[in-house]
């Protein structure tokens, strides 16, 4: 038995055709007031690169090799450490009225509701 | 029997990881959720790097002997890439927001370059589609780098102007025709042909120069008005590059991850391109940002001028009031008094929203964040279609800062640069105020109709230095009532 993943043509097109379509749905559905932590959320995500770093680094058998494996995991692991470090940061920034009763003015949960009543 | 437990285990990871970030990155659909959908993403990261350390069960004869040096590579590449960037993400102003995102998105493109570069100098590759993937994927993640790198120094003022020469797109076009032909060589060397003038690995070396410069080289004559599309651009650039690299280390995590982000990147640009009314061919290849000189004769009527405690009282005493804050307030650092005063007029019970255009600030939702950090609740924060019918019933629209995103000449004015591009309609409420530093023009250098309308009235001065007179003025009201 084995569990290597072996991953030829038509299978991988599958593979990108629908994780594209996920994301594309997925990111549709966010609202335009956390594009910049979605971006950087994003950003995170794609730090997962840091295994591929990783993966070539522990295959590394030269000099160059193992250099250029080093520099693909200290980008990598930024990528995700930072990227994950600053989406962490601004999502904890938002918040409702509700959750500060000096200045709540009615139940507002969401924006399209508020929206439909004020107008 | 240990190396299939290790593929065993890494597959399993990979899974979750892969599912963790899907349903992370759905948890953002709300503001309520969006913290822990990115703390469940965390997760699923801090799995798939665990893991990946069984990699060393299933490695290659070649690199058993310098496996020990690699553990030592690996971990300090970790904790030196993970700690500094950690440090500084969780340190960096939100006004820095976007140079911090072009850094992110370049270390990836880097790190996808460094993994085709790794694959290609050991002829790992095997067959002209592994390889033709391979090179893709490190042509794009090496743009992706060296243009982000240019987008950073761009947003961080270290380059302040466009660059821009003569014949710069024929440059820019001998450069990638430069880099496909090189991969062309670097294929037809992997399937075996002879004399190709140079060894494989300087065609290598040279392949990634070229792919380089052309990073460098596309993203110079961008103007800094454009930097969200171009930011939106490599993010999608470095999933790319990214989920290509998966593919070639058969590694579906990244493929899926990768995907999902150039996908989320692209729809990004699309939405940017759109709220600036712009083709993407049209913010890479065109030089937007230059001045335009509009005719003087062209807007009739004056600018009129304000004093910023007369205009606090009017909305003090109004029932409603539309804010329309722009970079210009972050960049006063003004966002803090804005909300005082806010909540002062709250307390009157007027009746106060923010609203927010697309392109506010230098990344998309950038102005939501920096509203955010000065504590202001996200149910008070409107997006442009949301809320642009309600300025027509509102008594007071407050523009701060902004400037293009009002201008009335969008709707009206053929001649203008900015004509089809979706604004807030500030100019139809019954009463309009312009922050303002003085009277000159906007970061694109356009004209603005608004300021000559006979319902607009200019209120000159620093965004923090006019609101700590409107916040003294209302205060004033209050004692003076008591």
């Amino acid at each position: 038995m084995t569990f290597a993943i072996d991953m030829t043509g038509f299978v991988a097109l599958y593979v990108f055709m629908l994780a594209a379509f996920a994301g594309w749905v997925i990111i549709g559905n966010v609202p335009a007031i956390l594009h910049t932590p979605l971006m950087s959320g994003s950003n995170f995500v794609h730090g997962i690169v840091v295994v591929g770093g990783l993966f070539t680094l522990f295959n590394a058998s030269t000099p160059l090799e193992q250099g250029i494996g080093f520099f693909a995991v200290l980008l990598g692991a930024g990528n995700a450490a930072g990227g994950y470090a600053v989406t962490d940061r601004m999502l904890g920034m938002f918040k409702t009225s509700d959750a500060k009763p000096e200045h709540a003015h009615g139940h507002h949960h969401g924006r399209v509701h508020h929206l439909k009543k004020k107008s | 029997m240990l190396t299939q437990i290790s593929q065993l285990v890494i597959g399993l990871a990979d899974l979750c990881a892969a599912f963790l970030f899907m349903y992370g990155l759905k948890q953002m659909s709300s503001p309520a959720t969006a913290p822990r959908g990115i703390k469940i993403a965390g997760v699923g990261m801090v799995a798939a790097v665990a893991a990946s350390f069984l990699y060393l069960f299933t490695v290659e004869a070649a690199a058993r002997p310098h496996m020990l040096v690699n553990i030592g590579l690996a971990v300090a590449a970790l904790a030196i890439g993970g700690a500094g960037a950690w440090f500084v993400g969780r340190k960096v102003p939100m006004t820095a927001m976007p140079q911090m995102v072009a850094i992110y998105n370049g270390l990836g493109g880097g790190a996808a370059g460094s993994i085709a570069a790794v694959e290609l100098f050991g002829a790992r590759t095997h067959g002209a589609t592994q390889l033709a993937v391979t090179l893709l994927g490190g042509c794009i993640g090496a743009v992706s780098m060296s243009g982000s790198v240019i987008a950073w120094a761009k947003l961080d003022g270290v380059i302040k102007k466009p660059m821009r020469f003569k014949g710069q797109q024929f440059v820019n076009a001998a450069a990638m025709i430069a880099s496909i032909a090189v991969a062309g060589v670097i294929i037809a060397s992997g399937l075996g042909v002879g004399g190709l003038l140079l060894p494989t690995a300087t065609w290598i070396w040279l392949y990634f120069a070229c792919a380089l410069l052309f990073g460098i080289l596309m993203t110079l004559p961008i103007g800094g008005a454009d930097m969200p599309v171009v930011i939106s651009i490599y993010n999608a650039f470095t999933g790319l590059a990214v989920g290509l690299e998966g593919f070639v280390l058969q590694n579906p995590a990244l493929m899926i991850a990768g995907m999902v982000v150039g996908a989320a990147g692209l729809l990004l640009t699309l939405l940017m391109a759109k709220a600036m009314n712009r083709s993407i061919a049209n913010v890479l290849f065109t030089n937007f940002g230059t001045p335009v000189k509009t005719k003087p004769g062209a807007i009739k009527g004056t600018e009129r001028p304000v004093d910023a405690s007369d205009a606090a009282i009017k909305m003090r005493y109004a029932t409603s009031v539309i804010i329309v804050p722009g970079y210009g307030l972050a960049a006063a650092h003004a966002q803090q008094k804005l909300y005082e005063f806010v909540k002062l007029l709250l307390a009157a019970k007027v009746s106060v929203k923010f609203a927010i255009h697309p392109v506010a600030g230098r990344m998309p939702g950038q102005m939501d964040v920096l509203l955010a950090e000065a504590g202001v609740p996200y149910d008070m924060i409107f997006q442009l279609d949301d809320i642009n019918d309600d300025f027509a019933t509102t008594d007071v629209a407050l523009v701060i800062g902004a400037n293009d995103v009002v201008n009335p000449a969008a709707r009206t004015d053929k001649s203008s640069p900015i004509f089809g591009m979706p604004i807030l309609n500030a100019d139809k409420a019954h009463q309009v105020y312009v922050v303002k530093r003085g009277q000159g023009k906007g970061y694109s250098g356009i004209v603005n109709a608004l300021f000559y309308s006979p319902n607009c009235e200019m209120v000159y001065g620093d965004a923090q230095a006019v609101l700590i007179k409107m916040i003294e003025a209302v205060r004033g009201l209050g004692a003076a009532a008591a």
